[in-house]
């Protein structure tokens, strides 16, 4: 297993480059981030596919390609199935010595954003990880549709406005809260399973290396603040990634196994919420007096998810 | 290094089984299915082989038949052979990655076990599955009885991995009627038949690492209707290979095939033209109706994607009445088939009297007696020298007649 060292930021982030800065993602999106550590944490060959969302249709406008590798994209829902079919055809044409060459280590990734990951493409992505292929489908999560103007998602916290949760005069905006994915997927029985944020690099490096390393299905949610529908100005990407993380509404942590679960994030002060919210236009009506109920019933969530994760971790159930 | 597998030179296969054993033979690398009556003994087949050493594979069993052609669309990506099969709701699942396989130029190959679209639920035959696919880009072959089935799967890799084709190719066959039905089939030795396939050459590979490869951009405006094009001339160039590789089974086996064929067409004046197992029972009417005088000739579609066009119309130029039968429900139209047959006689000098006949849905039984009925409209046809009938009419319906559009007459 070729992996890289993550001693040095400025190292690793030029290491194996094997996706193109030339992309079409708005200045400030998080998903690029992402992307280029999980390609630089591995030497190994990468076969990837991409659920139409976001990142797809900034990366492969025909005639051009950011990906210095093997990527496919079909539609919105199938990329774990994707790249699991390839999977397949790997191990297939491995025994039968039909690879250009069949000796070198070759690695199995699937893009979506929430959209594809919570909604649209879930039931793919649940049959991928049961049927136990060996690869990781890691979720760029920017809690809504981003890449069609901002609707809900499964993934949109209570509380915050999007075009088709709209906060008006009669609403504070999503009235559901966030699926807890992660969880889900633990309960696939998946060996690795973690929640991960590229303010964290490291933590977030060593996880992917992690998933690539585990031989199974290993799923893994990042937090990818979006600044053009959570609406902050695009230098603070990482500034909101670092108050997501330390209000905890975006912990971070593994499950192996199903069941031994991690913190890999205690933060040293715990902020409360409000920060993190009043840093951001998509929850700024949740500060009108009528709203003040929501920002509590968000802490009072952080705070009960925060004791359950520390409890769990404690118990290694 | 698989098991052998003991044939014998004369097998009692029904359709399914024969689509199985082709699928065995190519040594298939993967299969990414999802079950659906009556295609489900394929793919439980190719299962079995794997399961007991006949096939070195890999048989992946996924979700829904959206993920099953997800997972082909990967997996021939990734440079192997691969293939699969459904029938109706599965397929209508299915339609979305129909055009991403065959906009991608992979050649996966589908058996399509041809069955009703629901609503009402039904699980008989009938095209309306097959028709969903006609737009899709895939060349679509359609088998007539089990020995088509498996001759027709064997020349679907060949045809649809040849580098000068590079297109998904779906063999069709008649849900229970070809599927189900034991037939004699005449299998060719498992050598043979891999050595008439040949191995897969993968065209842009993604696991060869040396040239990495995008696949399933996105194009708008400036370039997408340039790729379109190339799609669509890619199909219409695959006729004279798909007639190669026809010659090429003939030679091997004696069994040719066209991708139109004829049936005492020579002298033929009432004609019906169909889709599937109606052609062979066409042909038993044809042939009985010759008997008492009646000069009949049938006419069946072997490729219906890409459509002969000029083949169908220099078969049936000297026909005088004609009826081109559809077995799918037409939905507010004259049947889609109808109006390609139409279509290519309209550009003959002649134009002979051309009727639809709409029949078969769900799987209702298309009789020797009902075909006769038909050639014996027809010949009323020629006789008046105009169409008598509704130009659309419904066969084999309950209840009174229905029919649409009578001819103009001056």
């Amino acid at each position: 297993m070729a992996i890289t060292s993550i001693k040095n930021l400025k190292e690793f982030s030029t290491n194996n480059d094997r996706f193109e800065g030339a992309h079409t993602l708005c200045p400030g999106c998080a998903h690029s981030m992402i992307v280029r550590e999980l390609m630089n944490c591995t030497d190994d060959n990468l076969v990837i596919a991409s659920n139409t969302g976001c990142l797809e249709v900034s990366t492969a406008v025909y005639p051009f390609t950011s990906w210095d590798t093997s990527w496919i994209h079909i539609g919105f829902e199938n990329a774990a199935t994707a790249v699991t079919g390839a999977e397949a055809m790997f191990k297939a044409r491995k025994r039968k010595g039909t690879l250009k060459d069949n000796d070198a280590p070759v690695k199995f990734v699937a893009f979506g954003g929430d959209g594809s990951t919570y909604d649209i493409g879930f039931q793919w992505l649940s049959g991928a990880m049961e049927r136990g292929h060996d690869f990781t489908y890691i979720c760029l999560d920017n809690e809504n549709y981003a890449n069609t103007g901002g609707q809900r998602s499964s993934a949109t916290p209570i509380g915050a406005h999007t075009s088709t949760a709209q906060a008006g005069t009669h609403s504070y905006g999503k009235k559901q809260k966030k699926k807890d994915i992660v969880a889900i997927m633990a309960a696939h029985d998946a060996p690795y399973v973690a929640q991960l944020a590229p303010n964290k690099w490291k933590s977030m490096a060593k996880g992917f290396q992690k998933a690539l390393e585990t031989e199974g299905p290993c799923f893994i949610n990042t937090v990818s603040p979006c600044c053009t529908e959570w609406k902050f100005d695009p230098k603070d990407t990482i500034n909101i990634t670092d108050l997501a993380t330390d209000t905890l509404m975006f912990p971070i942590y593994e499950i192996i196994n199903g069941h031994e679960l991690n913190i890999l994030y205690r933060p040293k002060n715990v902020l409360p919420v409000e920060e993190y919210l009043a840093a951001q236009g998509r929850y700024k009506h949740l500060f009108k007096p009528e709203n003040k109920h929501v920002i509590e019933e968000i802490q009072k969530n952080i705070n009960e998810y925060w004791e359950m994760l520390q409890r769990r971790e404690e118990a290694r159930v | 290094m698989a098991e052998k597998f003991d044939l014998n030179e004369r097998e009692v296969w029904d359709g399914n089984y024969a689509a199985s054993q082709a699928l065995r033979q190519a040594r298939v690398d993967v299969v990414a299915a999802y079950p659906i009556t009556p295609s489900t003994p394929i793919v439980e087949n190719y299962g079995a082989y794997v399961a007991n050493g006949y096939i070195d594979g890999e048989f992946v069993m996924v979700e829904s038949e959206h993920a099953a052609m997800s997972g082909c669309v990967g997996a021939s990506a990734a440079g192997g052979r691969v293939a699969t099969a459904t029938s109706s709701q599965g397929f209508a699942l299915m339609a979305e990655v129909l055009y991403q396989a065959s906009g991608m130029r992979l050649p996966i190959v589908l058996t399509v076990v041809n069955r009703a679209l629901a609503s009402p639920l039904n699980v008989r035959g009938d095209h309306g599955d097959m028709y969903l696919g006609r737009d899709s880009g895939w060349i679509q072959i359609d088998a007539f009885n089990a020995q088509e089935a498996y001759d027709l799967t064997l020349c679907a890799f060949k045809i649809g991995e040849n580098h000068d084709v590079r297109l998904p190719v779906m063999v069709h066959q008649d849900g229970f009627i070809t599927s189900h039905t034991a037939q004699n089939v005449y299998p060719l030795s498992d050598e043979k038949a891999y050595e008439f396939i040949g191995d897969i050459v993968p065209v842009d590979d993604m696991l060869d690492f040396s040239r990495p490869v995008t696949y399933g951009a996105q194009t708008e405006e400036d370039w997408h209707f340039e790729h379109k094009a190339k799609q669509h001339k890619a199909l219409m160039d695959s006729r004279p290979i798909i007639d190669e590789v026809f010659e090429e089974f003939e030679k091997l086996t004696g069994r040719k095939y066209n991708r139109v064929e004829g049936y005492d067409m020579d002298d033929a004046e009432v004609v019906i033209v169909a889709l599937g197992t109606t052609v062979e029972t066409a042909r038993v009417a044809a042939q009985e109706l010759r008997e008492e005088g009646v000069k009949a000739g049938v006419v069946g579609i072997r490729v219906f994607r890409p459509f002969p066009f000029d083949q169908v119309r220099d078969m049936l130029e000297n026909a005088k009445s004609i009826a081109v039968l559809d077995r799918s429900s037409p939905g507010g139209a004259m049947g889609a088939f109808f109006n390609e047959v139409s279509a290519a006689l309209y550009t003959t000098p002649n134009r002979p009297l051309i009727t639809n006949y709409i029949y078969g849905l769900g799987g209702r039984d298309f009789s020797v007696s009902e075909a006769k009925r038909i050639f014996l409209e027809q010949k009323t046809n020629v006789d008046a020298g105009h169409i008598t009938t509704d130009i659309q009419q419904f066969s084999g319906l309950r209840g009174p007649h229905l029919g649409y559009f009578q001819t103009k007459r001056s």
